[in-house]
């Protein structure tokens, strides 16, 4: 049962607003239908007919998905979905790329996390608008949730969308959002094989960004062999190192997010 | 942990078909699961148990077909099974390589009690 109104909508998917206890929004309310089965005909069934499908099995997903492209191709949105462990330094990196963009674009942010608004609220001092999916359980954002969050807060035109998906290297690579690009973030506490231990996520990733650089010299890792693994799984990946924490790299991988939004 | 996502799914898109095909029982989903789709099958049979239940598709038989995955070099043209996600060429050791297969989740066909 759902905590805040006392529905029956069990571990689905709900958007909160920081800071507003009274706002939250089921995801799939009004999206989807409820199926009922009505008892049978009576009789014995014993023989079967095959009937050709051929469907992908996320195609309800992927439809979905391409319906929030074209909704962010129309309005000239960038939309980027941050896709990492948990602890690699997503919120930081966005919380430090923010106020270096919002001045020339309006930026918006859906975050993504099983619970609490904790990251909402640290994106929402920024004053940027943002809002929070808890997935409930599940371990990845999808195309819906993303359709109903952009249906909330309505992007303006020429915007940067920041898509922070839930902490996990494993699942959200499967799931299209509608974004342009997929951004994977590592830090160097993490292990310099990482590309090659869940190379789903980095084949799926347009952009890596190595974060912590600042704790390099504390740390048995190299990110030189870090960048040759993570192009070895897909070599077309754009590659950046900086410190969301202490700004060091940032040059380049703002002046990447400006030439797109630009492009835009 | 996805694949009772997928498993959902499945059955979502399986109970549509039935139902267009004025079908309430389905016996068996046959499904190609791609080597390299990022599903682990035994965990996706497991959850579809638990996701089927009290729908028309409670009790289908999942017949899953692993594909594996093939792989092609940008550099010398080649064709190469691949084990896992990625590979070099084995013909000239280039990592310049795309999977051109192996990354299918589709369901194939149904099977529905007659009527």
């Amino acid at each position: 049962m759902c905590d805040t109104c006392g529905c029956s909508s069990g571990g689905g998917a709900v958007i909160v607003r920081p800071g507003d206890p009274s706002y939250h929004v089921h995801v799939g309310d009004d999206l989807h239908g409820h199926h009922h089965d009505h008892g049978s005909d009576g009789h014995d069934h014993t023989h079967g007919r095959q009937v050709m499908v051929e469907q992908d099995v996320l195609l309800k997903n992927n439809l979905l998905a391409e319906r929030n492209r074209g909704y962010f191709e129309a309005r000239h949105v960038f939309a980027l979905n941050f896709l990492s462990s948990p602890g690699s330094g997503k919120t930081t990196l966005l919380e430090r790329t923010i106020p270096l963009i919002k001045e020339d674009f309006p930026v918006y942010v859906i975050e993504g996390d099983q619970q609490t608004t904790r990251d909402a609220e640290r994106i929402q001092s920024l004053d940027v608008p943002v809002l929070q999916v808890n997935t409930g359980t599940g371990c990845h954002l999808d195309a819906s949730m993303v359709n109903r969050a952009i249906k909330e807060m309505v992007p303006a035109e020429n915007a940067l969308l920041c898509i922070e998906n839930v902490g996990n290297l494993v699942c959200p690579a499967l799931f299209d959002l509608g974004e342009d690009m997929k951004i994977v973030v590592i830090s160097v506490t993490e292990g310099d094989d990482k590309p090659l231990k869940y190379p789903t996520m980095f084949i799926e990733a347009d952009v890596c960004i190595l974060n912590k650089t600042d704790l390099l010299p504390h740390v048995p890792f190299s990110a030189e062999e870090c960048r040759e693994n993570a192009l070895k799984v897909n070599r077309k990946l754009e590659w950046f190192e900086l410190s969301a924490a202490t700004g060091e790299g940032f040059n380049p991988w703002i002046e990447w997010l400006q030439s797109k939004l630009k492009r835009g | 942990m996805h694949e009772m996502s997928i498993a959902m799914s499945i059955i979502e898109a399986v109970v549509e078909k039935a139902s267009e095909e004025n079908s309430r029982k389905v016996s068996e989903i046959e499904l190609q699961v791609g080597k390299a789709s990022g599903i682990l099958t035994e965990s996706l049979t497991f959850c579809f148990s638990a996701a089927a239940k009290n729908t028309i598709v409670d009790g289908a038989r999942l017949e899953i077909r692993e594909t594996e995955s093939l792989g092609t070099c940008e550099d010398c043209g080649n064709s190469f099974p691949v084990e896992g996600f990625f590979a070099a060429c084995p013909s000239c050791g280039s990592y310049n390589t795309d999977l051109v297969s192996g990354r299918e989740l589709l369901i194939k066909s149904i099977t529905l009690e007659n009527e």
